[in-house]
């Protein structure tokens, strides 16, 4: 099989909520290795979209293929472990284990150990689970996260819970990372940190990184190509430049007189 | 560095202590030795349980730990566990008593060779009516956990009535008498060792041994232990993380890669498991299975012991449910007649769940995480939310890093 240069890709996806047109047949491919945005107004149905690549929500018709894979009909446990890691808008980590026990969470579909293991605990679990919490270690320095490893995960900082969610999801061992708004609250030293570090992260992964994103500093900055989504539909499409100078988008994010 | 306080963490449990679970283990051993001194102690001494009452405190206790796995490692409020007590005490009188006349059929079982019925070896009969229940943990299962909150616990409570219901009614299936009605099945066979009374020493029949209750309460106490075990072991798993996942957060959970459906019903066929083999064994020891032990209040009953002692601590839930459980088969009477003593006219036993429900609604309200908070539960109690105040204290005035976006 000849592997096809798109990682992901979505056609005619479609999602009706009732009467609301949450999206609008979406056409939307993400190379691999690329770094892409989505970006809309506020209820333009980006989170929705994200929560159809990764199974939360079945589009009404439509089809996701993931790396050679029809992913539509899929739980979304079965779609982390294809290959699609996540963070979310607002952050949900398991707030009552601690940040290493959330990385470790992460790594569940890629852990074998079962039941008998768990209870007997043989050489080969208990291998497995000093390795596995050596790698999440790894991992949460590897995030910025060098020190409190043990404590319980919501009482970390804001911006260390914000690092913790992309070191779990990468737990998940992604081929594509998806990342809600992932610099919202943070300052701009912190999301200009946060943007060299999902570069890094893409190189050094070699994996694809699919981000929603208020901030146009850190979308225009970090992302190879930019789809813009307005009202559930797709409006916009193309390189930082072309989107910046696009009438659609500024009409859309500014309103009508704005574009003269 | 830290890996070893992890490890040693991860080796100790809830516990900081390393000397306090051989020191109980050992007291458990010794208790029935030292059980009469106990009771003539004065005072306390009428307060002290006899050894009986202790295999049926453990028996329950053993399904409180169970149920911990359900509603305490995985958040799953199940107000049926009751069905589980059920099926693993008619295992137990399908599998070896006199009920099935159509059939003579022996092995290994420590009654007389000449009895009709099934007569299988109680050590096998254990592990049957754990896997047996298991399967119906699995089958209740899967229709119903793919409801959330409220809605199973509503379910759930159905199936707590189903089954015993089922039992009381099942003399007559199609003409073929399942469970004996009302009069349940009676006498079930003893536990004991037909093996090994060969060598002395082990009785091959507890029920006509010198001391039934001592060795009933020895291997109840085994499998306590056992049960306790396996629930620290499955805590501290791949499993068990995902389990406390999915309490924390179902929808985060399943984007992390846990397969809700297959993770939540192994949490309650393995927390089925157990009472199974608790409803089993209890059986043996009373030597029967009657219908009107299944009511809903014994999962109630085993909800209380798991709220008393905090849910998800496994220490917390043992001493939790050894408390109820004394409190209802003794304490709470003998109190009574200490009462009666006294000249007051007032019966707590006619009040006992009016008593315990006072115990619950006293704990939410001043220990809401349980007697012994599981250790998650009491970082966040005790440490409350770590948090960088805005202001340096020590050079006035000065703002430190945290910033005003992240409140």
């Amino acid at each position: 099989m000849s592997e096809d240069p798109n990682l992901l890709v979505a056609t005619k996806v479609r999602k009706e909520f009732g009467g609301l047109l949450a999206s609008d047949d979406i056409d939307f491919t993400i190379p691999r290795g690329s770094i892409v945005a989505l970006i809309g107004p506020n209820g333009a149905g980006k989170t929705t979209f994200f929560n159809q690549l990764t199974g939360v929500y079945k589009p009404t018709s439509g089809s996701i293929v993931f790396d050679g894979t029809e992913v539509v009909n899929m739980p979304p446990h079965a779609i982390t472990a294809l290959g699609i890691g996540r963070t979310f808008q607002n952050i949900r980590l398991f707030s009552q284990m601690s940040a290493l026990e959330n990385v470790l969470v992460g790594m569940h579909c890629r852990l074998r150990s079962g039941i008998l293991g768990a209870i007997l605990r043989p050489g080969r679990v208990k291998r497995e689970e000093a390795e596995s919490r050596d790698r999440a270690r790894e991992l949460l320095v590897y995030c910025g996260l060098p020190r409190r490893h043990n404590e319980r995960s919501s009482s970390l900082p804001y911006g260390d819970q914000r690092r913790l969610e992309v070191a779990r999801a990468l737990a998940t061992d992604p081929k594509l990372l998806l990342l809600d708004e992932p610099t919202a609250g943070m300052n701009p030293q912190e999301s200009a940190d946060f943007t060299a570090f999902v570069r890094r992260v893409r190189d050094e992964k070699g994996l694809a990184v699919l981000l929603i994103e208020h901030d146009m500093k850190v979308v225009m900055g970090v992302s190879e190509r930019i789809t813009v989504l307005e009202y559930g539909a797709k409006i916009a499409e193309g390189v930082p430049e072309e989107i910046q100078s696009d009438e659609r988008v500024i009409e859309a994010y500014l309103g009508k007189g704005a574009v003269a | 560095m830290s890996d070893t306080v992890d490890r040693v963490r991860a080796r100790l449990g809830d516990n900081a202590n390393v000397w306090l679970v051989p020191a109980v283990i050992l007291l458990g051993i010794l208790y029935p030795f030292v059980e009469e001194g106990l009771q003539n102690l004065p005072l306390i001494g009428d307060f002290m349980p006899t050894t009986g009452t202790l295999v049926v405190m453990i028996a329950f206790t053993m399904m409180a730990v169970g149920l911990n796995i359900v509603v305490g490692y995985c958040g799953l409020l199940d107000l049926g566990y009751v069905a589980f007590y059920a099926v693993g005490a008619y295992t137990a009188g399908w599998l070896a008593s006199q009920h099935f006349e159509q059939v003579t059929f022996h092995f290994g079982s420590s009654v007389d060779n000449g009895l009709v019925g099934i007569h299988v070896t109680m050590w096998v009969v254990l592990i049957v009516a754990g896997l047996l229940t298991m399967l119906a943990g699995i089958v209740i299962g899967l229709p119903t956990l793919r409801l959330r909150g409220d809605y199973l616990a509503i379910v759930t409570l159905g199936f707590g009535e189903i089954i015993p219901q089922v039992v009381r009614n099942g003399d007559s299936f199609g003409g073929f008498n399942l469970t004996n009605g009302t009069f349940g099945i009676a006498p079930i066979d003893p536990v004991g060792f037909p093996v090994l009374s060969a060598i002395g020493f082990f009785p091959e029949n507890f029920q006509t041994s010198d001391n039934r209750e001592r060795w009933y309460y020895m291997i109840a106490f085994l499998l306590l232990l056992f049960t306790i075990f396996c629930s620290v072991r499955l805590r501290d798993s791949r499993l068990g993380r995902a389990w406390i996942a999915i309490r924390e957060d179902e929808t985060a959970a399943a984007a992390m890669g846990v397969p809700l459906m297959r993770t939540k019903t192994w949490s309650y066929a393995l927390g089925a498991f157990f009472g199974g083999i608790a409803g089993a064994y209890y059986a043996s020891f009373k030597s029967g299975a009657f219908p009107a032990d299944f009511y809903f209040n014994v999962s109630v009953f085993l909800l209380c012991m798991v709220i008393l002692g905090g849910m998800g601590s496994i220490w917390g839930v043992t001493v939790g449910g050894m408390i109820l459980a004394y409190l209802n088969f003794s304490g709470l009477s003998t109190i009574g007649s200490k009462i009666q003593d006294a000249g007051i006219d007032f019966d707590p036993t006619k009040y006992q769940f009016g008593i315990y429900g006072i115990i619950i609604v006293l704990m939410m309200l001043f220990r809401p995480a349980g007697l012994i908070p599981e250790r998650r539960h009491k970082i966040e109690l005790e440490e409350g939310v770590h948090d960088t105040p805005f202001y340096d204290v020590q050079t006035e005035g000065a703002l430190t890093d945290r910033n005003p976006a992240d409140d």
